[in-house]
C-alpha cells in the first residue's frame, strides 16, 4: 500500500465517529431544550463501541497521502481512548442531570474531542498532528467550562484555554522551526531526512519547543501548573475524562513524535525527557502530600504517573515503548475506578471532595472501602496488583537502556507517593465514621467492580495487554 | 512582451501613487476609496505574475469585504482624523528607526537563509506544469490535503458549538414568530361577525 494513496478505509473509525457526532448534533437540536440528553449520551456511547469494533477489525495502513497512519500502535491507543471517553460519558450522565449541566452538546463535544484524540495518535504529519490536537483541546476547553453558571467551572475552562493556547503556540513555533530547517512536515520523510544522525541546530530548537508544547498537553512538570486548578474546578466526571483520555492521547502522540520522525536522534532528546520525567515524578509525589481535596490529589497523582510513563519513553527502545503502553493501559483502568469512587462521595445529594469525607468508609460501606483500598494500593504500585507491573516494566526498560539513576529516582518517588495513597486507606479504615454516603448508582458499581477485577486479574492474565502492547510498540519501530 | 511591460508599469505606478495617497489625503473616505484602487492594481500585478487565484482572492476578500467594511466604519464613526495626525513629526524619528530595524532584520533573514541538502530535495513544488494555479490549489486543498481541510472544518464546528454552549441563554417571555401556527390560523379562529343593532353599539 503506497503512501501516495487516499485509502479512505484506513480512516473509517474516525470518519464514522465524526459523522455520528454530526448526526447526534442534529438529533439534539431537533429534540430541543436538552430533552434528548440521555438519548444522545447513550447513542454517543454506542457510536464509540461501534468505533472500537471498527478500529480492531480495520485494515489499517497509511492513508490520505501519508498524513495519517492506522498502525497497530494507533489501534492500541485508540481502543484505550475510546474506552476512556465512553466510560467518561456513562459516568457523567446522572451527575449532569443532578447538577443542572445536562446539555445534549456535552456528549457530542466529548465525541468530537475523541475524534481529535484518534486523529492525534494516527497523525503522521505535523499538520494533522496539530489539527487533531486542536480539535481535542478546543472541545476540552468548552467541556471544562460547561457549568457556565459556577465560577469555578468557568475559571477552570478559562485557565485551561489561555494556557492551552500558549502551549499550542509553542508547539506551532517548534513545528515551523523544524519545517524551516528540514523542509518537510511529514514524519516518514522527516525520519529519512534525519537519518544522518545530526540534527540541525534550528531543528533542535524546534524539537525543544514541540516537546514543551506536548509536555503542557500531558501536564508534565514544568508545564503542569494548570492541572490542579483545572481538575479541581471542572465538574468531576469531566475531570475523570480529562485524567484518562486526553492524557493517553497526549502521551501516545509524544511517543509517536519522539520515536517516529526523531527516532534516529534519540541522544538529542533523551536528556529532555529524562529531566521532565524526574521533575514530574518529584512534583507528583511531594506536592501531593499536602493536598486535602481529592480532585487536586488526583491531579498531582496524574502528574506523577505521567513522569513514570515518561521513564519508558526516556529509554527510547522498543521495550520502553511497550512499557509506556502497558502503563497507560493500567493507568486507564485505575483512574476510571478511582473516579467512580470519587463520584460516589455524595452525601445528602451534595458532592464531597475532601479526603476527610472518606473517614470511616470501612464501617458504612465496607465493599466500596475495600475496592478503594485495592485501587489505592495499585496506584501506589504494590505487588501483586496491576499498578506494580506498570511501573516494573518502565523501570526495567530504563535500566536496560542504562538509565539506572532515573530508575532509582523513580523508585524513591514511588515510595514517597505511596504515603498519600496509603493515607486514604488509613482515613477509610481507622478514622471515626462520619455520616454515610448516598446509595451508589448502578453504573458506578459496575465500573468500580470491573476496574477492581481487572487490576486483580492482571497478575494472572497479563498476556492480552502485554502482547497487544508489544505488537503496538513493534509497529512503531518497524517503519 | 511590450504589452505586458506596459501593463506592469501602469499597474505599478497607479498602485504606488494611490498607496501614497491613501496615507496623505485628508478625507478618510477618499483614503479608503484609494485603498480599493490600490488593491485592484495589486490584483492586476498578480495576474501579470500568473497568480490568477491570488488576484481573485484579493478582489473578492479585500475589495469585496475588508475595504467595504473599512468604508462603512469610516462613514459610521465620527473620528477626527486631522487630530489623530497631529504630532506626526514628533514621532517621525522613532518611526523611521523602527522601520530601519525591521528592514535590517528582514535583510538578515533573507541573507542568512540556509537549507540542508536533504531538505532541498524534499521541498514542495511551486506549481505543477500544465495546470492553472486555481486548479493546482484546488487539487492541494480538496485532494492532497483533504484530510487536513476536513479536520479544520471539524475544529471550526467545535468552536461554533462551544460558543453556543457557553453563551446562548434562552430568555423567558420572548415572543417568537411561529410560521406553522400563523399558516394554520383560519378565519374562524380570528374573526367573529356580530350584528350591531343600529344606533346602540355593542
Amino acid at each position: 500500500m503506497g503512501v501516495s494513496m487516499l485509502n479512505l478505509g484506513a480512516a473509517l473509525p474516525e470518519i464514522f465517529m465524526a459523522v455520528s457526532a454530526l448526526a447526534l448534533l442534529m438529533l439534539g437540536v431537533f429534540a430541543g431544550k436538552d430533552k434528548a440528553f440521555r438519548t444522545v449520551s447513550w447513542l454517543a456511547v454506542a457510536a464509540q463501541i461501534i468505533t472500537v469494533i471498527l478500529v480492531v477489525t480495520g485494515e489499517g495502513g497509511p492513508a490520505f497521502f501519508g498524513q495519517f497512519t492506522a498502525d497497530a500502535f494507533a489501534q492500541f491507543c485508540k481502543v484505550m481512548i475510546l474506552i476512556g471517553s465512553s466510560v467518561g460519558i456513562i459516568m457523567s450522565m446522572k451527575f449532569a442531570e443532578r447538577e443542572n449541566m445536562a446539555r445534549f452538546e456535552f456528549p457530542i463535544l466529548i465525541t468530537l474531542a475523541t475524534v481529535g484524540m484518534m486523529a492525534m495518535v494516527s497523525a503522521s504529519d505535523m499538520m494533522s498532528l496539530y489539527l487533531g490536537l486542536e480539535l481535542q483541546s478546543l472541545a476540552l476547553y468548552v467541556v471544562a467550562a460547561i457549568r457556565r453558571d459556577t465560577i469555578r467551572s468557568t475559571e477552570s475552562g478559562l485557565k485551561y484555554f489561555i494556557l492551552g493556547s500558549i502551549a499550542s503556540g509553542m508547539l506551532l513555533y517548534g513545528m515551523s522551526m523544524v519545517y524551516g530547517f528540514t523542509g518537510t512536515t511529514n514524519f516518514a520523510v522527516l525520519a529519512d531526512t534525519l537519518t544522518g544522525g545530526d540534527l540541525p541546530v534550528g531543528a533542535m530548537v524546534g524539537l525543544a519547543f514541540m516537546f514543551a508544547g506536548l509536555c503542557f498537553k500531558i501536564s508534565a512538570v514544568p508545564f503542569h501548573m494548570w492541572t490542579p486548578d483545572v481538575y479541581e474546578g471542572a465538574p468531576t466526571p469531566v475531570t475523570a475524562f480529562f485524567a484518562v483520555a486526553p492524557k493517553i492521547a497526549g502521551l501516545a502522540l509524544f511517543v509517536r513524535v519522539a520515536i517516529g520522525p526523531f527516532g534516529s536522534v534519540v541522544a538529542d532528546w533523551q536528556q529532555i525527557i529524562v529531566l521532565i520525567s524526574i521533575l514530574s515524578m518529584l512534583v507528583g509525589s511531594f506536592a501531593a502530600l499536602r493536598q486535602e481535596n481529592i480532585k487536586r490529589l488526583m491531579a498531582y497523582s496524574s502528574i506523577g504517573h505521567v513522569g513514570f510513563a515518561l521513564v519508558g519513553l526516556a529509554a527510547g527502545t522498543e521495550e520502553g515503548v511497550t512499557g509506556v503502553l502497558v502503563y497507560l493501559g493500567i493507568y486507564l483502568v485505575m483512574n476510571l475506578g478511582t473516579f467512580a469512587v470519587i463520584l460516589c462521595m455524595r452525601r445528602n445529594d451534595r458532592m464531597n471532595e475532601e479526603i476527610t469525607d472518606l473517614a470511616g468508609l470501612a464501617k458504612t460501606k465496607p465493599l466500596m472501602a475495600a475496592i478503594t483500598a485495592i485501587l489505592m494500593f495499585s496506584m501506589a504500585g504494590i505487588p501483586p496488583l496491576a499498578g506494580f507491573f506498570g511501573k516494573f516494566y518502565v523501570f526495567k526498560a530504563a535500566v536496560d537502556a542504562g538509565l539506572v539513576t532515573l530508575a532509582v529516582i523513580g523508585l524513591v518517588t514511588s515510595v514517597v507517593s505511596a504515603y498519600y495513597y496509603l493515607r486514604i486507606i488509613k482515613v477509610m479504615y481507622f478514622d471515626e465514621p462520619v455520616e454515610g454516603f448516598d446509595r451508589n448508582g448502578t453504573e458506578m458499581n459496575v465500573i468500580m467492580a470491573v476496574a477492581t477485577i481487572a487490576i486483580l486479574a492482571f497478575v494472572f492474565f497479563p498476556n492480552p495487554l502485554m502482547d497487544s502492547a508489544a505488537i503496538a510498540a513493534a509497529s512503531l519501530f518497524g517503519q | 512582451m511590450v504589452v505586458q511591460a506596459l501593463a506592469f508599469y501602469l499597474f505599478a505606478t497607479i498602485a504606488v501613487l494611490s498607496a501614497t495617497a491613501v496615507v496623505t489625503v485628508r478625507n478618510p473616505v477618499h483614503s479608503v476609496l484609494l485603498l480599493i484602487l490600490t488593491f485592484f492594481n495589486a490584483a492586476g500585478l498578480f495576474v501579470l505574475l500568473g497568480a490568477e487565484f491570488l488576484a481573485m482572492l484579493l478582489v473578492v476578500v479585500y475589495v469585496g469585504a475588508v475595504a467595504v467594511l473599512f468604508l462603512f466604519v469610516v462613514m459610521m464613526l465620527d473620528i477626527n482624523f486631522v487630530e489623530m495626525r497631529q504630532g506626526f513629526l514628533n514621532y517621525l524619528p522613532i518611526g523611521v528607526l523602527i522601520a530601519v530595524v525591521l528592514f535590517v532584520e528582514l535583510a538578515f533573514v533573507g541573507a542568512g537563509w540556509t537549507l540542508t541538502d536533504e531538505a532541498v530535495a524534499v521541498l514542495a513544488q511551486p506549481t505543477p506544469a500544465g495546470v492553472g494555479n486555481v486548479e493546482a490549489l484546488g487539487r492541494l486543498i480538496y485532494t492532497d490535503y483533504a484530510y487536513i481541510f476536513q479536520s479544520a472544518g471539524l475544529v471550526l464546528l467545535v468552536a461554533m458549538i462551544g460558543a453556543i454552549v457557553l453563551t446562548l441563554r434562552h430568555r423567558e417571555g420572548v415572543r417568537r414568530q411561529k410560521i406553522s401556527e400563523q399558516v394554520k390560523r383560519t378565519r374562524a379562529d380570528t374573526l367573529e361577525i356580530k350584528k350591531v343593532p343600529v344606533g346602540r353599539g355593542i
